[in-house]
Parts: structure tokens; C-alpha cells; sequence
């Protein structure tokens, strides 16, 4: 894994700062899609290293964060459920439906699983088939191909006492309506980098030229994340609005084709709402038709899910990059990670849990004391 | 994993051949509960004491001040590479005696078993014990044993708790960090973390990592040598080393501030909690210290402890601060800072 020290080198680092400040001349406002792209940048300091000219606001690229509550309070009925072996990436867990979440559903007595793979939610079913297996299929087109593949091969198999939760989402329409919202502060995005390591980088020049925005596709480590913010600053500056790939170790135009072609094969686009979002156009995907046997939201109807937000979140306007999460009121007082009211306050790619997990909220001072800091001067 | 159990290596006596795996019995307090004792715990612990099988271990009272603690070991696999849960019952609490400058003498062992537990896999875990306190000059003295209905527990849970004798003029405790002290650890981060959930069911991966579980008190004995002047011991276990840092932070009323490349971390252990998205901050130790000491010591204490086998890749860390009190902060390699914060629970792995 040699990306973690190459790609972190501070003296490279150090000198795409100085290009970023060579070149800005003016205030722009960067918006980087991906939650881990939010983490990267809060764990490593770099939003405090550029210049103050360059702001950046943290996009709706964290799936615990957009999930809609509907569909939490959904999975939470289906886990509770007599018979049901309930699995779910582990960061789903604590995420708060309307009134409970799935560590208590389960500390109540469902039986809820972590899986690291929908691979071994299937494989789960059948090595107990006399159990209902229920994955929660969530997460942006990362995740997508796995679930496809694994209900395309639990309909192969013929696995009957499988079915999957989905709720996957799609980023080009969620960049889409931000860039289209009247509110819109973002002049250019930090498009996710494994996102288009799936899906190429073929939606986005429509979008770059019809909002008049660069879009850089970048990575996710800290020299990653500076080079695509010098490419988007570099074409602010020069009045240019076009699409980059600035992480092309990755990501090619087309991206992964048979992951794409599986992914039509499984899903069909849906209108989805995303949690503090609304409602976005085309933005899910949903089991098609002949694959309908393997849709819990079909085999496992709930009634009487009337999910209810608390009104003091401000988790949406987060997630469109209008308030940094510090903005908002309930921020580390009646909302941090231990009694959280937004998903953007549990997940680790939530932007609400990185400010507060990396203590963004306490002016600690501490670039005046840094020769204090150098623990080696003994 | 380099250290596996060996079952079809134990030879049982008679008697417990009848039983290949535990059944309420066992915890009964009648026969088979004595044949366990007998020829299972017995020979395994091989301690004078203990084979009286008196209600209480009667000891000599050594002088001095005592410390004395208990903890409950509950870990799943029971075997894991590099370790099981008979070295961490064992080193967990010899460990704790040695945070407090003590010097472990005796212990007590408790084990709840689950019906259907194989006699065997007790006799691993037994063995393992046995032979940590053997290697850490700790005796066992005395135990129990109970039964609980099969399901109702994960295979094998063992509490023990320890005494020690804390020498004169030592006096180390998590509020006594000063404003200028200097904080050294002795080793990686992480490796125990990770060793385990590395065959966690439903997470496996292939790794070469190993669990770090050792017996701390020789390196303390060491690091105590050289002064009587340190100020706070910890090993970082659960909650890893931000969960100790914090704990200081806030009992003694400081700033802590670390550089986060000065911290050392094996690739494999990097490489493991970059792919989960786990801090390895927040990921549990079971053989290493953080040592907090003035300044004019730092130099003698990092040597002695670099020339111990559990301390060769120690290091300086960080320093104790006199601003934002109650707070540990990280300089990260690029330059920025954060704050290192307490984990919430356990580590969830994450999605993509």
C-alpha cells in the first residue's frame, strides 16, 4: 500500500500549496462530493493549510447520510421481525431512524449481522435456510455492483430466503440538483473518485458545460485532494468550466463496463429521496421487475412507517453544502456522536462527525505553539 | 497463525475422556466438577497453593503498599494469530498491576464455561494461561469454575484479578501529567485490534498481523530504574492509545499534543485500518505503555526502554501542554491539526 506514504508526502504537499497560492486571486467556494474525500480532508488538516481564499464545502457523498428515514424506519420493522437474519454494513448501525436505531433493535433481540460484503449476507442465507436474509443494499455506484452481483447469483442459485433492502444512490443527479439549486454557493465540484472508477466520467461534461462549473474528478489521499483543488482553482481563474480527471490511477472515461452493464442488468432508475435533500429526479436505482422476488421492500410490507425528522437538524443544508456543519445550532450540544439527530453526525464519512470527531469546533491555536509541538526538540 | 492450538497433541486423563465437552455438570460442585479441578486446572497451574484447594489462598503478607485489580476477559475468537484468551487473562492483569508501579505476584482465575465447550479448547486456553504466568513469574492461587446453559455464552469468558506490591517512593497515576512532561510509548499501535478482527467471523482477512499480548512489568521494573520520577503509566488497551491519552488529558487536568508520524504503526496494521476505515488510534493494545516522564528524564527512560525486547521501536511521541486542558491534539504529517477523540463504542467497519 504505498499510496499511504507517497500520496502523503509533505514536501509534494507542500508545493501544490504553494502552486494553489500562486494562483487564486479571489474567493471561490469548492464543494468535494465524497464523504471520504470530507474525511480526508478534516483528518489531515488540509482545509487549514489552503489559502483563505479557497473555501471548501462538504458534499452529499456519505450514503448512511442520505438514506432516507423511511427507509431506515423500514429496515428497522423488517429486522425486528421473528425469522429474519438482518445485515448491514457496520456504519448503518447506529444511524438513527425516527425513533430507534439498529444496535437497539438489536440489543432488544433481532438478530442483525455486520457484513463487509453482500457476498456473505448471501452466503449467510444459505447456510441457514431456514432463515429470512435481508441485506441493507445502500451506498452510491461503489456499492452497487456488489449487490447486483449478488442478487443476480442468488437468482442463479435460486436462494429463496434472500432478498435485498436497496437503496443505493446515484451522484451525477445529486450534483446535478445542487449546481441547479437557487441557493448554490459551490462554483466547482471535487467529483468522488471511486464513484467514477465504476462509472468513467462520461455523465459529467453535460454538466460541467450546462452549469458553467469545473468538475475535477479526484482522490481520495491528501496529495489526491490538493491536485484536484489546484486543477479546479487553476480553472476558476481562467474562466474555464470543464471536466478533469485528476485521479486517472483510477478512473478512466468509460470506468468499469461490466460493472456498469451488471448494474443495468439488476436496477432500473428510480426517483429517490435523500434524506435532508428531497427528492431528486432519477437519482435511485430500484430492482427490476424480474428480479422483484429478492425485493424486502416487497416481501416485507411495513405499514405505518411515518418517519418524522427532528426539526433542529440542519443535516440537509449540510449535505448541500450551505451551512458548514459548525453552522448549525444543535451542532455539539444537543446533537454529537453519542445522541445524534442527522445521520451526517454518525457516519465516519458524515461531515457532522468529522468536524466533531476531529474537534473542528475548538479553536486550539495550535499552528502558533507548532515548535512546542515538535516532540523530537527534547 | 504461528501459534496454533494443538489439540490433538493434549493427552487427558481417564476421566475426562467420558466427557469430550463441558456439561452443567462440570459446574456443579460434584464429581465431574472435582475431576475438572483435578486433573485439567491442577496440573496446568502447578501451584502449591492452589492444590490445597482451600476456600481461600492463605499467603504471606509481603510489606509494603498492594495493588490490587480485576478484570473480565470476553473475546471472540477465543484463539486469535499471536494470542487467545488465556495470555490476555493473564497479561491484561499483570499489565494493570504494572500501570500502578506494582509488581504482580498473585492471581486469582474465574471462568464462566458455556455447555458444549470442548474439554479440549479449555485445556488451550488453560495451557496458554499457565504458561503466561509462568513467563510473567506470576502464581496463580486460587479459582472457580461455573456452568452456564449452552447458547447463553461464547464458549469460554475468564475474569481474574491480581495483586502486587508497589515499591516505596513510586507513585505513578494517570493525574499526575505536568505541562512540559514528555510522553513516550513503546511499541506499535494496533496490532492486537486488528490481529483479532482479522478472523472475526464475517470479516476475515488475510494479514500476517499478530496480537501484541505481553507481560508489561519487566519493561516497567526498567523504565523505574532509571527514575522513580515518572509521572503516568498506561497501557492503551481498549479504546486504544487515544482513549489512554484522553484519559490523562482529562484526569490531570492538561493539553496533550502528539505528532501523529512520530506514532509507530506496522504497514500491515496501516494498511488493515485504512481498508475498515478504523483510526488506528482508537484500536486496542494488549502489550504496550505509554509512559509519561519530565523532560530531563525522556532521553534515559526512551533508551532503557528501546533496550528492552517489548520497547525496541519506542518512541517520543508528544508533550504535555498547558493549553486547551482536557484535550489531546495531533499534528498531522501534512501540518494540519485535530483533535484526537475518545471512540464512541466499538469500531464500526465502514462502508466503501
Amino acid at each position: 500500500m504505498k499510496h499511504l506514504t507517497e500520496f502523503r508526502d509533505p514536501e509534494l504537499a507542500g508545493r501544490l500549496l504553494a502552486e494553489i497560492r500562486r494562483t487564486v486571486t479571489r474567493a471561490w467556494v469548492l464543494m468535494e462530493v465524497c464523504g471520504g474525500q470530507t474525511h480526508a480532508i478534516v483528518r489531515h488538516g488540509i482545509d487549514q493549510l489552503l489559502p483563505p481564499e479557497v473555501e471548501l464545502v462538504h458534499g452529499p457523498g456519505c450514503p448512511v447520510c442520505v438514506t432516507p428515514l423511511e427507509m431506515i424506519d423500514h429496515a428497522l420493522a423488517i429486522a425486528a421481525k421473528p425469522g429474519v437474519m438482518f445485515c448491514s454494513f457496520g456504519d448503518m448501525l447506529r444511524v438513527p431512524g425516527s425513533g430507534n436505531d439498529l444496535l437497539r433493535v438489536k440489543s432488544a433481540g433481532a438478530d442483525v449481522r455486520i457484513v463487509y460484503s453482500p457476498l456473505d449476507a448471501l452466503a449467510l442465507a444459505r447456510r441457514h435456510p431456514d432463515r429470512e436474509v435481508v441485506f441493507f443494499g445502500i451506498g452510491f455506484e461503489t456499492t452497487a455492483p456488489a449487490t447486483a452481483m449478488t442478487v443476480h447469483t442468488a437468482k442463479r442459485l435460486g436462494v429463496c430466503n434472500f432478498s435485498v433492502l436497496a437503496a443505493h444512490v446515484r451522484v451525477p443527479p445529486a450534483i446535478r440538483a445542487i449546481a441547479s439549486d437557487p441557493g448554490n454557493r459551490v462554483q466547482a465540484f471535487l467529483a468522488a473518485g471511486h464513484v467514477c472508477g465504476v462509472m468513467g466520467y462520461h455523465e459529467y461534461p453535460v454538466l460541467a458545460e450546462s452549469h458553467r462549473v469545473p468538475i475535477v474528478v479526484t482522490g481520495f489521499e491528501p496529495l489526491d485532494i490538493l491536485e484536484g483543488i489546484r486543477r479546479a482553482v487553476r480553472q476558476l481563474e481562467a474562466g474555464e468550466a470543464c471536466v478533469e480527471n485528476a485521479y486517472d490511477r483510477v478512473v478512466t472515461f468509460q470506468g468499469n463496463e461490466s460493472a456498469q452493464e451488471l448494474i443495468a442488468t439488476v436496477f432500473e432508475e428510480t426517483d429517490r429521496n435523500w434524506r435532508g435533500i428531497g427528492t431528486i429526479p432519477a437519482s435511485g436505482w430500484k430492482l427490476r421487475p424480474e428480479y422483484h422476488t429478492f425485493d424486502a421492500e416487497l416481501r416485507f410490507p411495513v405499514s405505518g412507517v411515518r418517519p418524522a425528522e427532528p426539526n433542529s437538524c440542519r443535516s440537509g443544508d449540510v449535505l448541500r453544502g450551505r451551512i458548514k456543519p459548525t453552522e448549525c445550532p444543535a451542532f455539539g450540544t444537543s446533537c454529537t456522536p453519542w445522541s445524534p439527530l442527522g445521520a451526517t453526525m454518525v457516519s465516519s464519512e458524515g461531515a457532522c462527525a468529522a468536524y466533531f470527531h476531529t474537534g473542528r469546533f475548538i479553536p486550539l491555536g495550535l499552528a502558533k505553539t507548532a515548535p512546542d509541538a515538535q516532540p523530537a526538540a527534547l | 497463525m504461528p501459534n496454533p492450538p494443538h489439540f490433538e497433541n493434549w493427552t487427558c486423563p481417564l476421566p475426562l475422556r467420558d466427557y469430550p465437552t463441558i456439561t452443567l455438570a462440570h459446574g456443579g460442585g460434584g464429581r465431574l466438577s472435582a475431576e475438572l479441578i483435578e486433573h485439567l486446572f491442577l496440573p496446568a497451574f502447578a501451584d502449591t497453593t492452589l492444590s490445597r484447594l482451600t476456600d481461600a489462598a492463605v499467603l504471606p503478607s509481603p510489606s509494603g503498599r498492594l495493588a490490587f485489580t480485576t478484570d473480565s476477559f470476553v473475546v471472540r475468537p477465543l484463539f486469535f494469530p499471536g494470542g487467545s484468551i488465556g495470555e490476555l487473562a493473564v497479561n491484561g492483569t499483570v499489565n494493570d498491576l504494572a500501570m500502578s508501579g506494582a509488581e504482580p505476584m498473585y492471581l486469582t482465575a474465574a471462568f464462566v464455561l458455556e455447555e458444549g465447550f470442548a474439554i479440549t479448547e479449555l485445556a488451550e486456553v488453560v495451557r496458554r494461561m499457565a504458561n503466561a504466568a509462568r513467563a510473567a513469574s506470576v502464581r496463580i492461587v486460587a479459582g472457580d469454575t461455573k456452568v452456564i446453559e449452552r447458547s447463553r455464552g461464547d464458549g469460554c469468558y475468564i475474569t481474574t484479578s491480581g495483586i502486587g506490591v508497589v515499591s516505596d517512593g513510586v507513585d505513578v497515576g494517570p493525574d499526575h501529567a505536568q505541562p512540559g512532561d514528555v510522553v513516550i510509548l513503546s511499541g506499535t499501535i494496533g496490532d492486537h485490534g486488528m490481529a483479532v478482527m482479522s478472523v472475526r467471523e464475517g470479516l476475515e482477512f488475510e494479514t500476517t498481523i499478530e496480537s501484541d499480548t505481553a507481560p508489561l512489568h519487566d519493561l516497567v521494573r526498567e523504565i523505574l530504574s532509571v527514575t522513580r520520577d515518572i509521572r503516568c503509566l498506561r497501557d492503551p488497551t481498549r479504546g486504544g492509545l487515544a482513549a489512554t491519552l484522553n484519559e490523562i488529558a482529562n484526569c490531570s487536568g492538561v493539553g496533550i499534543v502528539i505528532e501523529e508520524k512520530a506514532v509507530p504503526m506496522n504497514a500491515a496494521v496501516r494498511a488493515a485500518c485504512e481498508m475498515l476505515g478504523f483510526d488506528p488510534l482508537h484500536v486496542a493494545n494488549e502489550g504496550k505503555l505509554v509512559a509519561v516522564v519530565p523532560a530531563k528524564w525522556a532521553h534515559a527512560v526512551l533508551a532503557r526502554i528501546k533496550a528492552h525486547p517489548l520497547g525496541v521501536q519506542a518512541a517520543v511521541i508528544g508533550r504535555v501542554s498547558d493549553q486547551h486542558p482536557g484535550l489531546v491534539a495531533a499534528r498531522t504529517a501534512l501540518g494540519g491539526t485535530r483533535v484526537v477523540s475518545l471512540p464512541l463504542g466499538e469500531q464500526l467497519p465502514r462502508i466503501c
